[in-house]
């Protein structure tokens, strides 16, 4: 038995956890695994190709209930958990956060903790996708239009985008309002771009940069650029990722006088 | 039926006859590292280098968004606009899967099990449909678990299968294939009796039967078992999207002043508002009801109903899900459940 | 109707009645009247109800089919749908799909006598076979209806209320939820499975038939038994949702059975049979 499963073991045996969530071996690529007895643990592991971001069932009453439950994630995961309680979605009493440092597992005791281990951590950029970022940048703007355009047509609208984002959590998504309906809720150009352009600007300063609304979509659009892209700029503009969301943060001392 | 062969090299001759002679000839066509349908105008830009594309054929009948009817409103009175002819193009699916072509099979009961669906109608009558037999497969596949194979031709008005590096067997296996023939007959000839289509057909082992998770499904409504594998499920609709067979779909409006149309466009079971009434109750409240729901509904709701089972096993979903929800994994536990 | 099944017949809104807050019930007839002669439903069948530019609701025909010419919607303003129906005015055209779905077996109902619950909003599916077997009364028992509603403010068809009440063959015990009851209030207090048991009509040779919210379904089976009831003898409309009400689009079954196709009118013994998703 692993070190990691041992631990996640004794958790469960010990009563101070009713569930670990973590990564198992899948198909092809590890996949999310639920551990609720001390023998489910086995099937544990954590490698760099555990990329599926697990905070997104940290908001999922209909699998956490109101028991205390363990998770064992990435730096995503980690990171996500930090925002998560910033905008009061988690109770931090009821999770046990962990995660694997080569040979050691590391458990935190708490937001400050998380945070500095956040700080130091900050994987490497992915090239691929500054390369890309830095590719439409350089295009004109009608140049970017038929890019995005192009791209997002393909777009099925099965949300998995959106599903497999831990920030996505609201109830009923603005693409199901519809009393007004927002946005158009089938697959077409023009209602496609206003979805995700939607999404993006929802996630701006909230998203963690973890790629896995790229990763689950099935036609692999370039959605990841638009969240990228999106922080980048929040990150030039208003100072970077720890000031939360950038939408939602109000000012009394702000000079716009717009929402006064 | 008619068997021909046909030389290798000459099969984008024939296939640059068809885009010649077709409106419409959708064929896969790479997109990044995966392939997709798409209409072709080259023949050429086929890539013959995958397994299978990403989404499914169905769309080639079943577009995920397409107009019910239009309407314009004139003071109090309304006046209805019925789906022009012009909308059903006569189409060639070329280089599709086995597994792609006996999907629909489920597709055109659904539509037609009791009411006529005719805009469904108009575009499968318009379909002929030319399939690859698989020499090779994936994880993911399954299709000899669930009635189908590599080398199965339900579905298809042509079947070809690559016999060595020379020579391709052509089966003839409707009017409407014959007519693709007929476009190119100097391209063919017949084929000698003893050519084993079999002995290059991908090797897929058989994991369990339809007629096994039929049986189990009759016992499991209330099994722990669709917890237990939905529990990783985010609930987004990849799965049913991507599905030869899932035919679920929503009415919506699109409406701009005094025009207006009515739009049905891909749904899912696995979405939580599928089944949500007004008033909040929801039939279907956790996922792991909606995952039984999918289970159920190809593998004992269809063939109850509909004399027929609701999955290929071309394993898209499984391919398609971000967390590795495979089917083929996920069902034969069912069929070992106790 | 075109052969396209998606194509709604195109109806005049003829007359438009406030029953409730909130609530409204359309009388329509068909533009075309050729259509109009040859429609034929029963009760117990429903329709896809379309506001042009909202899209569509369904609802049970509220209407008796012995009342010609024409069909009528009741429905409450919740969604879009429904709030694009409540803006119509009378003249205006509005899209009916209709109609859908089983019905009440009425003929094998013939000589028997018939116990109505009902809840709230869901008394117009009813009204659609209680006006049928007052049209055809002779042919029926005694006819007893138990209806409740949260206020009497939310009481729907309150003219028919009152010609029912009035009619010396129909027992009318019309209820509101306490705290619901105004000064003047001449009906009963109560929940309406309780009044049911207040008012225990005999389950001798009898058919009872709920429509009602499912918290109340939920309560008002038990009484039913407890009176005497057997579950054949029981019948209720299921309303799951539906878009295309036509066996299709995926949503409302139950288990095997499809609530637009095989119901909306299942009796308990069919219930009983179903998972319990619903």
């Amino acid at each position: 038995m692993s070190k990691l499963s041992e631990k996640a073991a004794t958790l469960l045996s010990e009563g101070t956890v009713k569930m670990i969530i973590g990564y198992e071996q899948g198909t092809e690529r590890p996949r999310p695994a639920f551990c609720h007895k001390p023998e489910d643990c086995e099937r544990l592991i954590f490698n760099d190709q555990c990329s599926n971001n697990l905070a997104v069932y940290l908001t999922k009453k209909e699998i956490i209930g109101e028991d205390k439950v363990g998770v064992v994630g990435n730096y995503y995961v980690i990171k996500t958990v930090i925002q998560l309680n910033r905008e009061n979605q988690i109770n931090l009493q009821n999770l046990v956060v962990m995660t694997v440092d080569g040979d050691d597992i590391i458990t935190f005791g708490s937001i400050d903790e998380m945070q500095q281990y956040v700080d130091t951590h900050e994987p490497v950029p992915n090239e691929k996708v500054l390369a890309v970022i830095e590719k439409i940048d350089k295009m004109s703007r009608s140049e970017r239009w038929d890019y995005w355009k192009s791209e997002l047509s393909k777009c099925v609208r099965c949300y998995a985008c959106r599903a497999a984002c831990p920030l996505c959590y609201c109830n009923r998504c603005v693409t199901e309002v519809n009393c007004p309906q927002w946005i158009e809720p089938w697959a077409a150009p023009l209602s496609n771009m206003e979805w995700q352009i939607n999404r993006v600007m929802h996630m701006s300063g909230r998203c963690v940069g973890c790629g896995e609304c790229a990763a689950a979509c099935p036609l692999e659009l370039p959605i990841g650029i638009l969240t990228k892209k999106m922080g980048m700029d929040i990150k030039n503009t208003f100072g970077g990722w720890k000031d939360g969301s950038v939408l939602s943060t109000y000012n009394v001392n702000d000079k716009e006088n717009f929402i006064k | 039926m008619e068997r021909l062969i046909i030389k290798s090299d000459q099969i984008h001759t024939w296939l640059a006859k068809i885009i010649e002679t077709v409106p419409r000839v959708l064929a896969p066509v790479k997109t990044g590292s995966k392939a997709e349908f798409k209409e072709i105008k080259d023949a050429g830009s086929v890539a013959y280098d995958v397994i299978t594309t990403t989404s499914s054929v169905k769309a080639s009948a079943f577009p995920n968004t397409e107009t019910l009817f239009a309407y314009e409103k004139q003071g109090t009175d309304t006046k209805i606009y019925d789906v022009a002819e012009e909308n059903f193009l006569d189409t060639v699916i070329w280089r599709a899967r086995p597994c792609d072509a006996v999907g629909f099979g489920p597709l055109t009961k659904i539509f037609n099990w009791d009411y006529k669906d005719k805009l469904y109608n108009e575009r499968f009558s318009r379909l002929v449909v030319v399939s690859f037999a698989c020499d090779k497969a994936d994880g993911c596949c399954f299709c000899t678990s669930v009635g189908g194979g590599p080398g199965n031709t339900a579905g298809s008005d042509i079947m070809l299968t690559k016999i060595n590096d020379k020579e391709t067997l052509v089966e003839v296996l409707t009017d409407k294939g014959q007519k693709l023939i007929d476009l190119c007959k100097d391209c063919f000839t017949k084929a000698d009796d003893s050519i084993d289509k079999e002995s290059v057909l991908a090797k897929i082992p058989v994991r369990f039967t339809r007629e096994q998770i039929h049986e189990k499904l009759a016992k499991s409504f209330e099994s722990p078992i669709w917890k237990a594998q939905s529990e990783r499920c985010l609930g987004c609709g990849a799965c049913a999207f991507v599905c030869p067979t899932c035919a679920c779909f929503d009415i919506q409006e699109g409406a701009h002043g005094n025009h207006g149309r009515r739009v049905r466009c891909w749904d899912s079971c696995g979405f939580t508002l599928f089944t949500q009434h007004t008033s909040g109750h929801n039939p279907r409240p956790t996922q792991a009801t909606r995952w039984r729901q999918r289970v159920m509904h190809k593998f004992s709701y269809m063939p109850d109903r509909l004399d027929i089972y609701g999955c290929t096993g071309c394993g898209r979903c499984s391919r398609a899900c971000p967390v590795d929800m495979n089917i083929a994994e996920h069902l034969t536990n069912i069929a070992n459940n106790e | 109707m075109s052969n396209n099944i998606y194509i709604p017949y195109v109806m005049v809104v003829d007359k438009i009645t406030v029953e409730a807050p909130g609530v409204k019930t359309l009388r329509l007839r068909f533009q075309n009247e050729e259509e109009g002669n040859k429609f034929e439903f029963k009760a117990g069948n429903f329709a896809e109800y379309s506001a042009f530019g909202e899209g569509e609701c369904t609802f049970c025909i509220a209407s008796a089919p012995t009342r010609k010419g024409y069909i009528e919607c009741t429905f409450r303003k919740a969604g879009r749908v429904t709030s694009g129906l409540d803006r119509l005015e009378e003249g205006m055209t509005m899209g009916v799909r209709a109609p859908l779905g089983n019905s009440f077996p009425l003929d094998e109902w013939k000589g028997k006598n018939l116990v109505f619950v009902a809840g709230g909003i869901a008394l117009p599916p009813m009204r659609a076979v209680i006006d049928n077997v007052l049209d055809r009364r002779d042919e029926f028992g005694d006819v007893t209806i138990v209806y409740g509603a949260k206020t009497v403010n939310d009481l729907v068809y309150k003219e028919e209320l009152k010609e029912w009440e009035e009619r010396p063959d129909v027992n009318l015990f019309a209820t509101v939820d306490p705290g619901g009851e105004t000064p003047d209030w001449k009906g009963k207090v109560g929940f309406t499975p309780n009044v049911l048991g207040e008012v225990a009509p005999s389950s001798d040779n009898a058919i009872a038939i709920v429509c009602g919210p499912p918290i109340m379904i939920k309560f008002t089976f038990p009484v039913l038994e407890k009176l005497g009831f057997k579950d054949e003898n029981i019948y209720t409309t299921l309303e799951n949702r539906m878009k295309c009400g036509i066996g299709k689009c995926g949503r409302c079954n139950v288990g095997p059975m499809f609530v637009c196709k095989d119901g909306p009118v299942f009796s308990k013994v069919q219930l009983n049979a179903l998972p319990p998703e619903f």
